[in-house]
């Protein structure tokens, strides 16, 4: 029993003091859909035949992944930058808001991101901006090919290739030129110097670069899909479209599958492992004109000659999202980094936007409109700049896009605003890295799950040379017992018992696939019978 | 209108001096790292294949002996000495950073037939084929004195095993049958027996440190109670078992090194099934000792290798031979857990690393880094075919390869036999043996 005076003085006087409550008890709140973000495991799948050791590992490493996914989502704290914006006022719609009005209204800096490059003489321009978005490249219908540091204007290299130039793109970093000519495909270094003549790529329409594959994809009007691995100078595939002249052609981001248009509505999806193409999706009633794919993979758009502008779902069914009927056929599509879509017809672009990042934008009212000097003939979203870089038949313009890029980039993939040094690390980390082309597919996950075919393949296979199947329950045999519990009345009854147990839960089971099993082999109503009906199971 | 552009301040990505570290700013949205899986593996078969290229586990041979190095010791306190007993009596101790030897004795006339140290690292004993015990002190003698054993024993049979208490001033012998002696007596305190024929080895288990495990000649390993001078309990199985090795970490766990090409582990509670039984050598384990983490064993065999098994695995992780080692007699594991040492029949003990690839020294947090996030990759994608097939390669020598494949064909034969025996008989007449329960013939408590 302790007296007041033995308390020590500190005690005391705290004693006296009014509780103060936190506020806040326990730790901050963090919003589901940032954690949802993280999380990578598809709870829904279930593995078959797993045994108790294997589903309390997952159990394990779910827990964990929950953990780790609200730490990442409190991280997000730490991003310095926000996207951009911009939000009429009441009543007020954005679409009218002029590029003019919007570069009044902004900071220095960005005001300097939209420029016009009147370039009548050679023809109209195609252009690409490489990876980190810091350099732009673009070459004209008659030859001019010009490759600069486009944010401080800084020019790499001008030339003229004397043949028509149909497509140009970098290769995985801003030092490599590929450009695709009346003839051959050419690979330019970033000072106009000619490194290489591709003649097994000959007239070649589109190209596209895969840059975690190092795949260097052309389509030709011979009808070839061609797959050029650019770290080793070697074809990997050359695939047969049997479509006809391939001028179509996308690339999706998220699992590396290349989208070609067809004239007859439909777009095929190709990966260099297969012959055949992965999936077609009728899309159009006319041929289609453009495609464009989100860079989470979610959404493609495409646009076609019967006016019709689709949105597609990619990760589920291929089921046509919304429509839209546009008054003149937009032969040019692209996506930005937060899902704006850009729509170039004729000498108008559209840029329509949607909620969120992932969510496909909506095609009721455009978000900004621009008319341009002269007809797209390229469109492309800069990757880290609010910029949309148009190509036209008078030359380049860069636009202004507020809310288009993701606004924090990660410094060891693409980064903007990296030293020479850096650069060179990063590549030689990317070479080592680099996918074989083998693994291109429409999940590209595949390698974290399991191989659920092969693993029932091997079970069989072990029962067939073994002669037993070694994961089957031993039969039950019951424990001897003492006390007289033992005797063989009471060993046939505990059996007897668990085997009754068993067969009843087989029964329940069996009685809960059979409504199933009913509900699938229930003819459609109204159908007629007709001779062929003895062949159906 | 309200606008706000995306503009960034280069000063905040640039950095201001060259002196400066680069700026690097991270964002771990899954959405901006496109392909982690197939990027994931590909670096996991790169380090799987860097594995394989710097796997360079042989460090040094130490020379010195005349005849077969037959025994091997660690000190108790000093990671860099270690004792060896060679067959014609001669004792060595070596020094392991300088890779000489730093003392020699006569020890015996004969054979060393084992060799302990004591608890406190001050002493040592060593048992020979002249039916005596001698005491040695630690320390070199002084100038111009002799070497001169601290303590003989001289004994009536000859004496085949020696080991030394984790704790107290005891030692046990074995021979003919266990003695337990007390360091200040010439006579033992007490002598235990079951059973008829000579025990090869005996082993004083490091946490329960009065248990005592031996083997003998009639093909049982017995378990001893110190406390109460008596055999607790014995297992027999098919063939002779060489020596056992006590779990450092678990109490109760020991593995035994047989001559079926085998080794047992065993959970003393319940000897009728072995824990695991490690299959890998192609011919008779001579002996077995424990990684101090408990995780692991080395194996030395009569089949000119030695390897090392998870605790848990049937099958061996790694494999060393070279083509100057002959049948390896001793293996230790040292106390840092990072070296393996092995005495064999050609005078030589042989250092090895006992992780192949692992690179000795210090590491900068960088290397460590890198070394972590490739172990993790590593297990990570150890089940896929091509990474599985490169990380299990291991280049063994003509004869242990077509041993294997000999040894293979017979036991398919003998299983198929088995398989047809099962398949056409009444169900439930043959009995279906596990392979664990195969090899114990008895447990006598």
């Amino acid at each position: 029993m302790r007296r007041l005076g033995s308390i020590p003085a500190c005690q005391r006087i705290a004693s006296s003091l009014p509780q103060a409550q936190d506020p806040f008890p326990g730790p901050a709140p963090v919003s589901v859909e940032v954690a949802q973000k993280f999380r990578r495991i598809d709870k829904s799948k279930k593995l078959p035949h797993s045994k108790s050791k294997t589903r309390s590992r997952l159990e394990v490493a779910e827990a964990e992944e929950e953990e780790i996914s609200v730490k990442a989502a409190r991280s997000e704290l730490l991003l310095a930058e926000e996207p951009g914006f911009l939000e009429g006022e009441e009543g007020e719609d954005t679409a009218k808001i002029r590029q003019a009005d919007i570069v009044e209204a902004v900071d220095i800096a960005s005001a300097a991101k939209h420029f016009d490059l009147n370039l009548r003489q050679f023809g109209p321009y195609r252009l690409n901006y490489s990876q980190t978005g810091r350099h732009l490249a673009f070459g004209g219908r008659r030859g001019h090919v010009a490759a600069l540091d486009w944010v401080t204007k800084k020019l790499m290299c001008e030339i003229n290739v004397m043949e028509a130039v149909r497509d140009i793109r970098f290769l995985h970093s801003e030092a490599l030129l590929a450009v695709a000519q009346n003839r051959w495909l050419h690979i330019y270094d970033n000072q106009g110097i000619e490194l290489h003549c591709i003649r097994r790529c000959d007239r070649v329409t589109r190209l596209e670069f895969l840059p975690f594959h190092f795949l260097l994809a052309t389509s030709s009007e011979t009808g070839f899909l061609t797959y050029l691995d650019v770290s080793v100078g070697k074809i990997v595939a050359a695939l047969n479209a049997r479509a006809g002249r391939l001028d179509v052609m996308t690339q999706n981001p998220y699992n590396a599958v290349i989208h070609l248009g067809h004239s007859n509505g439909t777009v095929s999806l190709w990966s260099p492992a297969m012959k055949e193409p992965l999936a077609k999706i009728l899309c159009h009633r006319g041929g289609v004109r453009a495609v464009a794919v989100d860079s989470t993979g979610t959404c493609m758009a495409t646009s076609g000659l019967d006016h019709q502008l689709k949105i597609f779902d990619l990760r589920g069914k291929f089921q046509p999202l919304s429509a839209r009927t546009l008054p003149q056929g937009a032969g040019h599509l692209a996506f930005s980094q937060r899902g704006l879509l850009a729509a170039g017809m004729g000498d108008v672009v559209n840029i329509w936007a949607g909620q969120g990042k992932a969510s496909p934008p909506s095609l009721e009212k455009p978000y900004l409109t621009h008319r341009l000097s002269g007809h797209v003939h390229g469109l492309q979203f800069c990757p880290f700049e609010d910029v949309l870089g148009v190509g036209h038949s008078g030359g380049i313009t860069s636009m202004l896009v507020p809310g288009a890029a993701e606004p924090n980039f990660d410094g060891l993939e693409s980064n903007p605003y990296r030293s020479r040094k850096q650069r060179q690390e990063w590549e030689v980390k990317a070479l080592l890295e680099k996918v074989p082309a083998e693994l291109i597919c429409l999940d590209p996950r595949a390698l974290a799950e399991v191989d659920v075919v092969s693993l029932e393949q091997a079970k069989k296979e072990r029962i067939e040379r073994l002669g037993y199947d070694p994961e089957s329950k031993a039969p039950f045999q019951p424990k001897p017992k003492l006390k007289g519990r033992s005797s063989t009345a009471s060993l046939v009854k505990r059996k007897r018992k668990v085997m009754d147990e068993e067969h009843r839960d087989k029964v329940r089971q069996s009685l809960e696939q059979q409504p199933q099993k009913q509900e699938k082999a229930a003819k459609p109503v109204g159908a007629r019978p007709s001779a062929l009906d003895r062949f159906v199971r | 209108m309200k606008v706000k552009m995306l503009s960034r301040n280069p000063d905040n990505y640039v950095r201001e001096t060259k002196l400066d570290l680069q700026r690097v700013p991270r964002n771990y949205d899954p959405t901006l790292h496109p392909f982690e899986v197939p990027r994931e593996y590909v670096r996991a078969l790169n380090a799987t294949k860097l594995e394989r290229v710097f796997a360079k586990p042989f460090l040094a041979s130490l020379d010195g002996h005349r005849d077969g190095v037959n025994c091997l010791a660690k000190h108790p306190k000093s990671l860099g000495t270690v004792l060896s007993g060679a067959c014609d009596g001669e004792v060595r101790i070596w020094n392991l950073t300088k890779r000489n030897c730093i003392r020699t004795i006569q020890a015996h006339e004969g054979f060393v037939r084992g060799i302990c140290t004591r608890f406190c690292g001050s002493s040592f004993f060593t048992v020979g084929d002249d039916k005596t015990v001698k005491q040695w002190k630690m320390e070199g003698p002084g100038i111009g004195e002799e070497e001169e054993p601290l303590h003989t024993i001289l004994g009536k049979t000859v004496y085949t095993g020696i080991d030394h208490h984790w704790k107290e001033g005891i030692f046990a012998t074995c021979g003919q049958q266990v003695d337990i002696w007390d360091e200040q007596k010439t006579s033992p305190i007490c002598s235990m027996t079951w059973g008829y024929d000579s025990i090869s080895s005996v082993k004083f288990n490091p946490i329960e440190t009065f248990l005592l495990g031996s083997c003998a000649s009639d093909r049982n390993i017995v378990l001893y109670d110190m406390r109460q001078a008596t055999p607790l309990k014995k297992v027999i199985l098919d063939m002779r078992t060489n020596t056992i090795c006590w779990n450092p970490m678990e109490a109760f766990i020991f593995t035994a090194a047989n001559e079926d090409y085998n080794l047992y582990t065993f959970d003393m509670r319940a000897l009728d099934t072995p824990v695991m039984v490690h299959m890998d050598h192609v011919s008779a384990v001579l002996d077995v000792d424990y990684s101090p983490t408990g995780k692991e064993f080395v194996s030395a065999s009569f089949d000119k290798s030695i390897r090392i098994f998870p605790v848990d695995k049937s099958r061996s992780r790694e494999v060393y031979h070279t083509k100057r080692m002959q049948h390896v007699i001793c293996v230790k594991w040292t106390s840092d857990s990072k070296y393996i040492m092995c005495g064999s029949d050609e005078m030589n003990i042989r250092l090895w690393k006992a992780n192949a690839s692992e690179k000795l020294g210090v590491l900068t947090s960088r290397e460590k880094a890198a070394k972590d996030y490739n172990e993790k990759l590593k297990e990570k994608f150890r089940y896929h075919p091509h990474i599985k097939r490169i990380a299990r390669h291991r280049h063994l020598p003509k004869p242990i390869y077509s041993q294997i494949q000999e040894q293979r064909v017979m036991k398919e034969a003998r299983r198929r036999k088995e398989v047809n025996r099962l398949k056409h008989s009444k169900p439930g007449s043959v009995p279906m043996v596990s392979e664990k329960k195969k090899h114990v013939v008895a447990v006598v408590k």
